[in-house]
């Protein structure tokens, strides 16, 4: 049955840039949205439901006191004109008209398809924690974590406080741009102690970098990881791995924004190239934590028309996107993993389309009517991004409905 | 906690687990089949892969990573 509800501002995700912007858009009836059943996005996702960070359960208490109404399990796909978006809920379809929108919706992981990928027990980085959150019992498990970027770190700190045996952490950028990259980090004292604390609790775990996966191998579930330069496999029986992100920019662009080199363009009021829209967080630029909570704020004054509270907050804001750019140069792709998948690696998990039929196409779209490859339900949210490093192609123009959704909802 | 019953066989979660973590601690062989017949587990964990799709109280295609247990469900994979 399909509801409809009113709302002055609406946002799209609750993480850490949706619920700032939440918390100072006061005096406007404001309305969250969020596929996840619970508030936090990825970063204070909840674990069995309960969300630890003081921060985000702070922020959660300002939406109390300003009566945000918070729909979970709600995924939006589709604007039905530039007023009115469409949301299937476990209830049904559900419409929502709104006069301003911020689109919060935060970032996935990026992965890189290796021979054995697919197996069972191979989870992104991210996604590894994300069920040890959901309940996942990881007690003595060995656990190899392995790909690039500061996620890495954080995930494997997280897997050994639930009691996993972290085998090895496996870096892929070489040891020289990390210790470039670590010189740089006195410009921003937070992240140093972050980087400080990280790396006293996980002093027992072996990390490797300049190293990465070369193989995930086993019969039916995962048995051992090969990694280069080292040539004993490595036995485990859990593989997280995770290439950095990618920015989640799909409802942006099918409202119409502007999206230019992957990231959805935005003016210093994080205003897009459409007038009632507005973007905060990680689709603007990968820039972690501080950065969502920031644009997310300004956000959520601009939206409720408190523009000059929302100047003062520049000065940070550019603070941290000078952070967001050192990491960018530091976690470059290494070129190496554009030979490790082998012809038969398969690179579409949904459609099951292997390297081997995508060689000669000149465009993803090309690939994708030849061979189904990005056509399965993640819309090529997995294998867009590794088809864009593989063979530098642009990510296809987005239509509704950008995720997969029953028939009678649409 | 919650009762939930995986396959036919009933198991005891914590409240608050996620389907798919449900699925994963009941070692079972768990989740879909790909198009290649191809056994898949949980990839991303935060509903973007759609790997971890399992039919719930009849509903097929659902994300176990994204759908909290509930008492009663019957959860099955392929």
């Amino acid at each position: 049955m399909s509801q409809r509800l009113e709302t002055e501002i609406l946002i799209v995700g609750g993480g850490a840039a949706g619920l700032a912007a939440a918390a100072e858009a006061v005096g406007k009836r404001v309305t969250i949205v969020d596929d996840n059943p619970r508030l936090g996005g990825q970063i204070w996702r909840a674990e069995l439901g309960q969300i630890k960070s003081p921060e985000a359960r702070r922020l959660i208490g300002r939406l109390e006191l300003n009566e945000v109404s918070v729909i979970g399990n709600a995924v939006v796909f589709a604007a039905s004109n530039d007023r009115t978006v469409l949301a299937e809920t476990p209830e049904g379809r559900l419409e929502i008209g709104f006069d301003r929108l911020i689109s919060a919706t935060g970032a996935r992981e990026r992965f890189l398809p290796f021979p054995g990928w697919t197996l069972p027990n191979v989870f992104g980085a991210g996604g590894l924690q994300a069920l040890v959150k959901g309940g996942l019992n990881v007690e003595s498990k060995r656990v190899v974590v392995a790909g690039t970027g500061p996620l890495l770190l954080a995930v494997a700190d997280y897997l050994k406080a639930n009691g996993a045996r972290v085998l090895v952490v496996a870096e892929q950028t070489p040891p020289a741009n990390l210790a470039r990259f670590g010189l740089g980090l006195w410009r921003h004292p937070g992240k140093l102690a972050q980087a400080v604390g990280l790396k006293r609790r996980l002093g027992g775990v072996k990390f490797k970098a300049g190293t990465w996966v070369v193989a995930a191998e086993g019969r039916e579930k995962l048995q051992t990881v090969r990694l280069s330069g080292i040539d004993k496999p490595i036995v485990c029986d859990y593989l997280a791995c995770g290439f950095h992100l990618v920015p989640n920019t799909e409802l942006a662009a099918t409202l119409g924004c502007e999206v230019a080199a992957g990231l959805v363009t935005v003016d210093k009021f994080q205003r897009t190239s459409v007038p009632n829209l507005l973007c905060a967080g990680e689709p603007t630029g990968i820039g972690g934590v501080e950065l969502a909570l920031i644009e997310g704020r300004i956000a959520g004054l601009a939206a409720a028309g408190k523009f000059e509270d929302a100047r003062r907050l520049f000065s940070t804001r550019k603070k941290y996107r000078a952070f967001a750019a050192s990491l960018d140069r530091c976690y470059e792709l290494r070129e190496e993993f554009k030979n490790v998948p082998q012809p038969d690696t398969i690179v579409c998990r949904c459609e099951d389309v292997k390297l081997e039929s995508l060689k000669g196409f000149e465009s993803f779209r090309d690939a994708k009517l030849q061979t189904r490859c990005g056509m399965g339900p993640c819309q090529g949210r997995v294998c867009g991004g590794a088809t864009q490093f593989l063979f530098n192609w642009k990510p296809d123009t987005v239509r509704p409905p950008i995720f997969p959704v029953r028939v009678e909802d649409l | 906690m919650k009762e939930v019953r995986i396959n036919g066989v009933s198991t005891t979660v914590a409240d608050g687990t996620t389907v798919a973590a449900a699925i994963l601690n009941a070692v079972t062989e768990g989740f879909r089949l790909s198009v290649s017949g191809e056994r898949r587990f949980p990839l991303c964990g935060m509903g973007t892969c759609f790997e971890c799709r399992v039919t719930i109280d009849g509903v097929r295609h659902r994300r176990s990573c994204q759908t909290v247990v509930e008492n009663g469900m019957e959860i099955n994979t392929d």
